[in-house]
């Protein structure tokens, strides 16, 4: 395939894909569709990093069911967290350290950490490693960073293998 | 109504009511930092419980699958983690204050200059 001509062969196909089920099938909507597709990779190429590559695509798939099925829970405590009264919450600053490096997967681990139970990531330290976290009710802080780590740090070390 | 129905119903009225627990948590939880747990969890479900009717109903009346739906949920679930975290940095470089007792290590220095803890 022609490096020059489609730079983001995958994106291509799915950038079609998408606007041909959004859309109704027809020929103008397959040549807009196709037209789109290798022009907005070709303009938006230039501008995308390198990134770890994923290394264990079954792993995951399990991964993105966990958290889906976290983001269930958290949702549910996180209401029953916001029904009781304030003077019950113990929220909590924590700082995180971090075993995994690579800009895709902390972002990756940041943003699962903001939609699963009752955390919030704040920022990275300078030299990454440490991510520092709010928690809306926190009883022992050692316990939740742990489960942290096993539970979302652990499986992405394993998916990008670093 | 069928007991179809009735399933849909249910999803509406879950999701309508998290989604009113996500803007109520809005207005009475303690602090700004508190207050971001609200809509980045609650609201997602809610919404969520929402798409998912949709999409059920429109497979009902063979109006196809409906991918509309799909896209909005994905777009959420990356917009929401992002946005949580873009207010609460500009929060910790304003100063913001956190509800007392929540940052016994004083922590909230150290992330603003994006220092390690120790």
């Amino acid at each position: 395939m022609n490096k020059a001509l489609l730079p983001m062969p995958i994106h291509t196909a799915v950038l079609l894909l998408t606007w041909l089920l959004l859309n109704d099938f027809s020929i103008g909507h397959l040549l807009l569709g196709s037209l789109l597709a290798v022009l907005i990779p070709w303009l938006v190429a230039p501008l995308s990093d390198p990134q770890a590559p994923v290394r264990k695509p079954g792993k995951a798939l399990v991964y993105a069911l966990i958290v889906l099925w976290d983001i269930l829970r958290s949702n549910i405590e996180v209401a029953i967290l916001v029904m009781r009264p304030n003077r019950s919450l113990r929220p909590a600053l924590l700082a995180l350290p971090l075993d995994i490096q690579g800009d895709l997967p902390q972002a990756l681990l940041a943003s699962t950490i903001s939609l699963t139970p009752g955390t919030v990531s704040m920022d990275f330290s300078e030299d990454r490693r440490w991510l520092y976290i709010h928690a809306l009710h926190v009883t022992d802080e050692q316990a939740l960073l742990r489960s942290i780590k096993e539970r979302y740090e652990a499986p992405l070390k394993e998916i990008f293998a670093c | 109504m069928t007991l179809y129905e009735w399933f849909i119903a249910a999803l509406l009225v879950i999701g309508g009511l998290f989604t009113l627990i996500g803007a109520l948590g809005m207005v009475k939880l303690p602090d700004l930092y508190t207050r971001l747990h609200a809509p980045t969890k609650a609201t997602t479900m809610g919404i969520g419980c929402i798409l998912l009717a949709s999409m059920l109903m429109r497979l009902d009346r063979n109006e196809g699958f409906g991918i509309q739906e799909l896209v909005i949920s994905l777009f959420l679930f990356i917009t929401a983690p992002v946005s949580a975290y873009m207010i609460a940095k500009a929060a910790m470089h304003l100063r913001v204050p956190l509800q007392p007792g929540s940052d016994p290590h004083r922590l909230l220095e150290k992330a603003r200059d994006q220092q390690p803890p120790q």
